[in-house]
């Protein structure tokens, strides 16, 4: 037997960045104090609303925090942890740590913004799920294709025709399940222009991207402005309705805010759950991550490396179908040009975020979800920092993870490179 | 081989601005694929008009009324709706032939400008695509895949409106270049953000424009519901008029708009040109691009190049805002851009990254959505097909395969675009 | 006894090349079929189209007297044929298990993957062909050698009895080499049929049954290893005398130009390639740096051009110290550099032949004015290069992608050697290129060293270090073992020298016998 060669390896957690990562904290802990805890107002209290309005089954009391002394906990905590990290370090916990730390930052912002008045944090974060749906369903539309070797840039298009179609037929036909199923195959046909371009004709991956989301966005205007806007029938779809869920919707704070939506919710909740495991523990899924990591060592194998990017690709399409018809057909009930905004986009800054796997892509939405929602809430209780400020940070948290300040991801070794047979 | 060089000093200008946009390898050798360099692009255009003839004609309705009545009558209504149409878009880009014959035989000037204003209203639509794909044409030639310029146009509009307003007393030689150049600065502030990140830390400069975007349009939309907002505005977010002095002048009395943008634009067009194909700088940056690796080997500096090249596509794309605002506009609402960012990536595909190819790009572009404005109070027909002929018009420029396959040309032995790489940057 | 595989009139043509020309190959049970022939002579072709990869334009495969049509790699595992390809088709991010079921995965439940399943399988081979690896771990933390035993369990785990093997001791050392053939022996005493590609000789005598020789395409002659030696195979694969000395004087070594001191370097995965090396370069003289690939050369190559960061250790360019400067630098001071992998690092294939001729001087007169670009001269210069250096081209401004191998070199030793060098560094050279451009580069760096550059050569291939070098220095585990004077030894000591095999080298030693010198091919 052949002894095994080691390389010895150069140093590979930088002190630097630990020492980074513990002035981060430590300065996470000092604006809490600076701004939170010195302006805070003695012997007040603040009300937190459990149970999101309008919903009646799981609802709990709400919940009063005495102010200063729940700040003085929080940034003791943060504070701690920082001292921790400076003289011994959380290792590969880091990153853990200092998520929770900004998290704990938040909930200070939150306690002390509401301070002797009252917030509704389940409806804050019912909210904030409700906007991460389709940001979550683009994200996931993004992992399933970039497993497989495409990346997809497109989604933000593929939604933009979905949520047309969606709106277009369901009006038509006044069945929410048909605008569905041709959101659906709305997302399909577009996912197959961007299959055929990107893995048959070869063509660089993110311009067909681009070209498809000036093709969905250039279409779906189109035909709405052609026909929807003109003729308000066209554009009047029935809303698929609320289902709360038997005895999960009973559940105390949790209930209301996940188990007592619409389908999308669930649907979302199911391919999320089905895609984990899917990828990491099934046959489809060793298969299709083979396919992005080493086309030629899959096919080497008898794995058919362009049919199953056809089918990811497909699927991808399929689901950003169904990201845009929640849209139309599960929150706004009518089309709009542009309606998408960027949520698309948005997914596939998820996607990075969470690391190519549903669940971190899903948490990263939520997050997203959760800022974009956070700025309005905090004006309601007469907030001097502008919305558009706190809806920037995901933006900006984004840049700061890619920047690899919390280390970078594993992207699939093969994302965007089309496939020669030689 | 002995008298090449010869030729190649002294070329004719046609030729020379044909072969750098072609771009071809083998321009001493190769007919078949310089030939192909220009037809490609020609007949994509074509294919797209088609297929946006078909378009217009599956959606019209007395097309359908008349294919009821019989096959015959729905082939002609399906003439009529596309010929019209076209018609349509072919006056509201160059002008009415007949009236521009009429107007040039008599001797009214007045109605000669009015006879021609839809070809000089292109050029004006045309102006800011210039600038934007110039923008994009820049990264893609270092090697960058650029989604920024949107944000950049409106943060270059933002400065441009805040010096045009908030300075008064100037005169316009002064002021308005001010405005023009603070808006090119705060463009190329906004590209050397994610290039710097691109260059010292690997992040995607992809998704780092694309979250610079976001940032910019709530920026953009809390400077005019707050510090900039106009007084008196009724918390409509638009920001103060600029001053006279910042105006970037027209030609003519209105309603012609045609103006000194465009031919700052030109020029703009060829400094790039001659910064990138004929300054060690762009050699460098053009080397960056088509080969980091070979770069590096070269004693480049990646890291400054990666920078510079962001910010001098940040810049350009800032003029475009800037140019909006100082040229027609006048003052900053939010949704001024009809998505110029997006649409400069695909002009920067259609002129294969070249400066002249994108001038060229620009034009077509401007005939087609100012033909479109036309189309669409002519024939109702929605000014957004054109994003679909755009779309289409660039899917078959990338993959010219598919338009050999419909016209049965034969593949040329090389081929050379500009190609940008793929994936999510990093290392 | 029947043969398992047969293939009949195979032929394969690419654009403008016959890769195969009607070849008929015989393959027995139970032996080892070695496929002799140099780089490109059709053997990868061939095999690939064995394993489905290329269709053949004519021919016919029969496995076990039965006709079959393999259109993908599935038909060919089906028909019990697996390769180990000359890159490993692994995937770094998946373990063990995962590479080795992929394809043919054990399941449960349905599509559910059954890990322990196949980890136990995996096992059970690795024990019975002593192919000792941990099924849970990663491929990324595996070395080359080991990575390799995970492709040979990946053929056993599908059954496959005709296994071919790539050219599989290119990444290997010597010693993981030996192990291999050991590993070869054994499975063909267990039953398996083995083809063995390579293109070097000692190999092939070693362990090959029967020997197959393959020139530009054809078969050009079948033996054994009995009946062979080393020159009558030598003059089979390469098809004349060969002849490749170079001709050149002994050196005159002048005034140190180069000197490393005790440098260290890691590679992209932070990995000390480079461990503790000191040497030195005098002015008219060449310096072979010999020793098998992924020892460290690359990584003190790029040290010593300033092309990667060296952890410790210091460099010093006629007198200077360089430890960290930048490339450019390096070439500012008169050192030139001929890169080991000339498409990824020496050229912009997108350019013409005139802009990469200025790669690195583009910023300098005549070639630029300040910033402005002097396009005549440009062109001058590289009219003048491509008139001295006989790159075959149809003009300076065809772009460098249209070119072939060996011109395309050319291009990058007229770009270094055109300028007035005091240091010449030059990796791999002559890979890849045909007899000629390898004599024509040759010749140059000999001509450069007369004229009193220092130059150092870094080569994998032996017969390279041996024909240019004045002084040899052998690197072996990121340290460089032994320098000597290339006259003074035999290429078997120089290749003893780079498995890591201490000898002794005074005549001495030498008369003990401790090493055994034989024919010096």
């Amino acid at each position: 037997m052949a002894e095994i060669i080691v390389h010895r390896k150069v140093e590979e957690i930088t002190p630097r960045r630990k020492y980074t990562i513990a002035v981060v904290l430590l300065l996470i802990a000092g604006l809490m104090t600076g701004l939170f805890v010195v302006t805070a107002s003695h012997d007040a209290f603040t009300t937190f609303g459990l149970t999101p309005g309008g919903i009646t089954r799981g609802s709990v009391p709400d919940l009063v925090l005495p102010t200063l002394e729940v700040l003085i906990g929080l940034t003791v905590l943060v504070g701690l942890a920082g001292i921790y990290q400076l003289f011994k370090g959380f290792g590969r916990f880091t990153n853990l740590v200092l998520g929770l730390s900004f998290f704990l930052f938040i909930f200070a912002l939150l306690i002390w913004t509401a301070s002797g008045k009252s917030l509704n944090l389940g409806g804050l974060l019912k909210g904030s799920l409700l906007l991460a749906v389709p940001i979550a369903l683009g994200a996931l539309s993004g992992v399933m294709s970039e497993r497989s070797g495409v990346v997809n840039i497109a989604i933000e298009g593929m939604m933009l025709m979905g949520a047309m179609t969606g709106a277009l037929f369901g009006s038509i036909t006044k069945n929410f399940w048909i605008g569905l199923g041709t959101a659906l195959l709305a997302g399909l046909l577009m996912a197959a222009i961007h299959a055929v371009l990107s893995i048959k004709y070869k063509v660089d991956q993110i311009i067909s991207g681009t070209v498809i989301n000036i093709f969905g966005a250039g279409l779906s205007s189109f035909i709405s402005s052609k026909f929807m806007q003109t003729y308000e029938y066209l554009n009047n779809p029935p809303i698929f309705p609320r289902v709360p869920i038997p005895v999960l919707a009973d559940i105390p704070f949790l209930g209301p805010i996940f188990f007592n939506n619409n389908i999308f919710v669930y649907v979302l909740m199911i391919l999320l759950i089905v895609m984990q495991i899917a990828l990491f523990q099934t046959r489809w899924g060793l298969r299709l991550r083979s396919v992005g990591e080493h086309p030629k060592a899959a096919d080497t194998l008898g794995i058919n490396v362009i049919r199953t990017r056809y089918m990811a690709v497909l699927l991808s399409g399929l689901i950003a179908g169904f990201g845009g018809a929640y849209f139309t057909l599960g929150s706004i009930g009518r089309f709009e040009e542009l309606m998408t905004a960027g949520k698309g986009f948005i997914g596939l800054a998820s996607m990075i975020f969470g690391n190519w796997s549903p669940v971190g892509a899903v948490s990263a939405s939520l997050l997203f979800g959760f800022f974009e929602n956070l700025g309005p809430s905090l004006s309601l209780l007469g907030s001097k920092i502008p919305n558009q400020f706190t809806s920037m940070l995901p933006y900006i948290a984004t840049m700061v993870i890619l920047a690899g300040v919390v280390g970078r991801g594993q992207v699939p070794a093969a994302d965007g490179v089309p496939y020669e047979k030689e | 081989m002995a008298n090449q060089p010869d030729n190649k000093q002294k070329p004719e200008v046609t030729k020379v601005l044909l072969e750098e946009i072609i771009d071809s390898p083998s321009k001493k050798k190769g007919r078949s694929g310089t030939g192909q360099a220009i037809l490609i692009p020609i007949l994509a255009v074509l294919t797209g008009l088609i297929i946006g003839a078909v378009i217009i004609a599956l959606t019209t309705e007395d097309v359908y009324k008349a294919f009821a009545l019989s096959f015959g009558d729905g082939l002609g209504a399906a003439w009529k709706a596309i010929s019209t149409s076209y018609e349509a878009l072919f006056k509201g880009a160059f002008g009415d032939p007949a009236r521009i014959i009429a107007a040039l035989q008599g001797d009214n000037p007045i109605e000669l400008r009015r006879a021609v204003n839809p070809f000089l209203e292109s050029l004006v639509v045309a102006t800011p695509y210039i600038f934007a794909g110039l923008a994009v044409a820049v990264a893609f030639r270092s090697g960058l895949f650029s989604i920024g310029a949107e944000g950049q146009i409106f943060i270059g509009a933002t400065a441009a409106t805040f010096v045009g307003y908030s300075i008064k007393g100037l005169p316009p030689y002064i002021h308005m270049p001010l405005a023009f150049l603070a808006g090119a600065a705060a463009g190329a502030l906004w590209g050397f953000v994610p290039g710097w990140l691109k260059a010292k830390t690997g992040g995607s400069e992809v998704i780092n424009t694309i979250m610079v975007n976001w940032i910019t349009f709530r920026l953009t939309e809390w400077l005019l519901t707050g510090p900039m907002q106009r007084p008196g505005s009724g918390g409509v977010p638009l920001s103060p008029f600029i001053e006279k002095s910042a105006e970037i002048p027209q030609f003519f009395d209105k309603p012609i708009r045609f103006h000194l943008g465009f031919f700052i634009a030109l020029a703009v067009a060829f400094l790039v040109y001659y910064f990138l194909f004929k300054t060690t700088w762009g050699y460098n940056l053009r080397t960056v691009g088509a080969n980091p690796n070979a770069a590096r080997y070269a004693g480049m500096n990646i890291v400054t190049s990666t920078i510079v090249a962001m910010s001098i596509s940040g810049a350009l794309a800032g003029m475009a805002g800037a140019n909006e605002i100082l040229a027609l506009n006048r003052t900053l609402a939010l949704g001024f851009s009809p998505g110029f960012g997006f649409d400069a990536i695909a002009l920067a595909l259609l002129g294969n990254s070249n400066p002249i190819g994108v001038v060229l790009a620009a034009l077509l572009f401007g005939f087609l959505r100012s033909g479109a404005t036309r189309m669409m109070l002519a024939t109702g027909i929605p000014i957004d097909i054109i994003s679909i002929l755009q779309a289409l018009i660039i899917i078959f420029i990338a993959a010219p395969a598919i338009i050999r396959t419909i016209y049965r040309l034969r593949a040329p032995k090389i081929e050379d675009r500009v190609v940008v790489k793929t994936g999510w940057g990093g290392k | 006894m029947a043969p398992v595989l047969q293939l009949k009139s195979i032929t394969k043509r690419f654009p403008g090349v016959l890769a195969n020309d009607h070849i008929d190959l015989t393959l027995q049970q139970g032996e080892i079929l070695a496929l002799l022939g140099e780089n490109g002579a059709g053997k990868t072709t061939l095999m690939n189209i064995l394993y489905g990869l290329y269709q053949p334009d004519e021919g016919e495969i029969w496995v076990r007297e039965k006709k079959i049509s393999v259109h993908s790699p599935t038909d060919a595992i089906r028909a019990g044929i697996g390769m180990v390809h000359q890159h490993f088709m692994l995937i770094p991010v998946f373990t063990v298990t995962e590479n080795v079921m992929l394809g043919e995965e054990s399941l449960r439940y349905g599509d559910f993957l059954d890990r322990p399943k196949a980890a136990a399988r995996i096992r059970e081979i690795s024990t019975k062909y002593g192919l000792e690896v941990d099924p849970d771990t990663y491929i990324r933390d595996l070395p080359v050698g080991v990575q390799q035993r995970v492709e040979i369990i990946k053929l056993l785990y599908r059954e496959a009895d005709i296994l071919i093997f790539d050219e599989p001791t290119a990444v290997l050392t010597p010693q993981e080499a030996d192990e291999l053939f050991e590993i070869m022996r054994l499975l063909v005493k267990q039953g398996k049929s083995i083809i063995f590609i390579t293109h070097k000789l000692r190999e092939v005598l070693e362990v090959a049954d029967r020997i197959m020789v393959i020139r530009r395409g054809a078969v050009v002659g079948e033996t054994t290893p009995k009946d062979a030696d080393r020159e009558k195979l030598a003059a089979m694969m390469v098809g004349r005398a060969v002849n490749l000395e170079v001709e050149k004087e002994s050196a005159t070594p002048g005034d140190v130009v180069l000197e490393v001191r005790d440098l260290e370097v890691a590679n992209d995965q932070k990995q000390i390639m480079v461990e503790g090396v000191s040497f030195e370069i005098r002015a008219g003289e060449i310096l072979g740096l010999a020793g098998v690939q992924g020892n460290g050369q690359t990584e003190l190559v790029d040290a010593i051009t300033g092309m990667r960061r060296p952890t410790s250790g210091s460099i010093r360019l006629l007198g200077e110290t360089v430890t960290y400067a930048t490339p450019r630098k390096f070439t500012e001071m008169g050192s030139a550099h001929v890169p080991e992998d000339r498409q990824k690092d020496g050229l912009v294939l997108s350019f013409s032949i005139a802009d990469n001729l200025i790669l690195n001087t583009y910023y300098k007169e005549p070639f630029a004015r300040g910033v402005i670009r002097q396009e005549k001269a440009i062109l001058a210069n590289a009219e003048r290069l491509i008139e001295q250096f006989d790159v075959r081209t149809p003009g300076p401004l065809i772009h460098v992608g249209a070119l072939s191998g060996g011109n395309q070199q050319k291009v990058i030793v007229a770009r270094e050697l055109s300028r007035p060098i005091k240091l010449l560094v030059a990796s791999q050279p002559t890979r890849g290129l045909d007899v000629g451009s390898i004599e024509y580069i040759h010749s140059q760096i000999v001509k450069k060293r007369d004229e009193g550059c220092a130059v150092l050569v870094a080569s994998s291939e032996l017969d390279e270090i041996m024909e240019l070098s004045d002084r040899i220095a052998v690197m072996y585990r990121g340290k460089i073992i032994a320098i000597v004077n290339a006259g003074e030894v035999t290429k078997q000591e120089v290749g003893l020298l780079m498995a890591g095999v201490q000898i002794d080298l005074t005549d001495a030693g030498r008369k003990k016998g401790r090493v055994k010198v034989e024919s010096t091919f």
